[in-house]
């Protein structure tokens, strides 16, 4: 069972849920943080990394002596990744989506790949949760190619819960394209609701099943509940605003800690996705 | 003319509410929503859309069963784990493309040997030019799931230079997306300054420094606003800190305010819809920036 923590907007407390249900579960569990652009999870969990590896991605070379400046490999790049200077093809890595097109298509075989690190993957264990993350290097535009690095990581029968990165795009979307469930965790402003409804859209789009956290439910107004409502969308937990919840996450302590109410209403709300 | 970048790396810090606020403030600009795929600036500044485009960009594969082979040469090729195969692949295989996961890159169309995949354009959504009683807004609306964000951001910068330049406008204030990958980076290239807003968490703290790294690697400098600073004073003087040995200039805070919900839930800019200690610090922040700037 794979169960995403997603949103639209950010700052919505994704990681906080996703670490207090992987905290409230009773059997073995796996947390994948896979917002790789900004992955938090680790901050809280602390985890001891076992295992470290570095993300790859296979970047073309030209061999300028077997390059006869055809320009196939040039036509066939979606991402004007290759220029022909002077006769011969220039790469422009960066640009680079790392399809491999350009090595199968090339008459003369003047294109090899080599590998270039753009980020890593690492997994460890804390608090009885098995924690995988990975991290995009700074510079680095393909995040969703390190999502799926981590997502490789899945638990095939057991649950796995994965941190979303926030938005609707390409990386909100590599994260959440294949999972059972996924919880939009949002909170009651117009932004909040705003963006809930880009990302109902999305995950309706991928024909996911999808329920809805509130996060600071006593701040804002009612325009998410009665949105939910008229949608018919499962509203699952309100998590109230305190101070105590702010200060404890503003430190990196466990939210359970500061709130060990809440901890049974993860448990229920766990049971009632993946049951 | 300058462009000042407005990020956070973590979401939800209060990037929107400070742009909108700036918005109110600036003299003479244009604004731009670089959030793309959640864009909320337009909910505070009620813009009046004057011309809509479509925003088509790449392309996306799509097989046509009629004359599908069932080879399997698509699924071999893809490196984007986007070809499905329902059965065997020796017996009554169906492939399809599942469009969430394609990247558009065409090996699959190239590489088929009935040359049974179409290849058409992807329509990825829509950007506006529009007025608001503030200036001029260009903002935009990504497809759900849609693909090419970045080159989405990089059409809505610069279509905003073109309308500062046309009207003499000096500044453009861009509301920029989360994080730090390709839409990031397509709306930090080439800008005069970013204004980083954080929080006081660890969060805040680690997702910032990631902030400074891509700005001095695009060569722009960045100051830095701590937003709610007093939910953990100790934090917000560690995170100023950070921010000047990494070369950024601390401009302000703002203190923890529930009018800055209110405004919003108003649709208003904090600065216009209170005179609380948000509003007071967010315009000597404004102040402060606009000096640094000019």
């Amino acid at each position: 069972m794979k169960l995403a923590i997603a949103s639209g907007k950010g700052g919505t407390g994704k990681t906080t849920v996703a670490l207090c249900l992987a905290l409230s579960a009773d059997g073995p569990v796996r947390l994948l943080d896979c917002d790789v652009e900004e992955p938090n999870c680790h901050l809280f969990l602390k985890p001891e990394i076992r295992h470290r590896e570095p993300v790859m991605l296979p970047v073309p070379v030209v061999d300028a002596a077997k390059c006869d400046g055809c320009g196939k490999c040039r036509q066939l790049c979606q991402f004007n990744a290759i220029a022909v200077l002077k006769g011969k093809a220039v790469v422009f890595p960066e640009l680079c989506h790392s399809c491999g097109g350009c090595v199968k298509v090339c008459p003369t075989h003047a294109i090899r790949e080599v590998e270039c690190e753009i980020g890593f993957v690492e997994q460890g264990t804390s608090n009885g949760v098995e924690f995988v993350t990975g991290s995009l290097n700074v510079g680095q535009p393909l995040a969703p190619a390190i999502i799926r690095a981590v997502k490789r990581h899945a638990n095939g029968d057991g649950l796995t819960i994965l941190d979303c990165p926030p938005g609707t795009a390409c990386a909100m979307v590599a994260s959440v394209r294949d999972a059972d469930h996924v919880l939009l965790v949002t909170e009651p402003t117009p932004f909040g609701l705003h963006d809930l409804k880009l990302a109902v859209d999305t995950v309706r789009e991928l024909k996911r099943s999808f329920s809805v956290v509130i996060n600071r439910a006593d701040i804002g107004d009612n325009r998410v509940l009665d949105y939910c409502r008229a949608e018919n969308i499962p509203v699952r937990l309100q998590i109230p605003e305190g101070r105590r919840i702010a200060e404890a996450y503003s430190r990196g302590e466990p939210v359970l800690a500061a709130a060990p109410e809440l901890q049974e209403k993860f448990r229920q709300l766990l049971a009632e996705v993946t049951g | 003319m300058k462009e000042l970048v407005i990020l956070s790396g973590k979401g939800g810090t209060g990037k929107t509410s400070v742009a909108a606020s700036f918005a109110a403030l600036a003299r003479n600009a244009v604004f731009a929503d670089a959030d793309v795929d959640a864009a909320d600036l337009h909910l505070v500044l009620h813009p009046e859309i004057q011309v809509r485009h479509k925003f088509r960009s790449g392309h996306e594969a799509v097989i046509r069963q009629a004359d599908c082979l069932r080879c399997g040469a698509c699924l071999a090729h893809c490196r984007f784990d986007a070809v499905r195969m329902d059965g065997k692949e020796d017996g009554e295989a169906t492939f399809t493309i599942d469009p969430s996961a394609c990247e558009g890159c065409g090996v699959c169309v190239e590489l088929c040997p009935a040359e049974a995949i179409d290849f058409p354009e992807r329509m990825c959504g829509e950007w506006f030019v529009s007025q608001t009683r503030f200036g001029p807004l260009v903002h935009a609306r990504l497809r759900p799931a849609g693909e090419n964000s970045g080159k989405l951001v990089t059409q809505v910068r610069t279509e905003a230079r073109r309308i500062a330049e046309r009207k003499a406008r000096n500044l453009i204030v861009v509301d920029g997306p989360p994080g730090i990958g390709c839409p990031v980076i397509a709306s930090v290239t080439g800008a005069s300054a970013v204004l980083a807003v954080t929080e006081p968490t660890v969060s805040g703290e680690h997702d910032l420094a990631r902030v400074f790294k891509l700005a001095r690697r695009f060569g722009v400098p960045a100051f830095v606003c701590v937003n709610k600073w007093d939910i953990n004073p100790a934090m917000t003087e560690r995170i100023e800190q950070q921010a000047a040995a990494a070369g950024a200039t601390v401009v302000g805070r703002i203190p923890y305010d529930r009018a800055v919900t209110d405004a919003q839930v108003n649709g208003q800019p904090v600065v216009e819809f209170s005179k609380g200690p948000a509003a007071q610090h967010i315009q000597q922040l404004w102040e402060h920036l606009w000096k640094s700037l000019v």
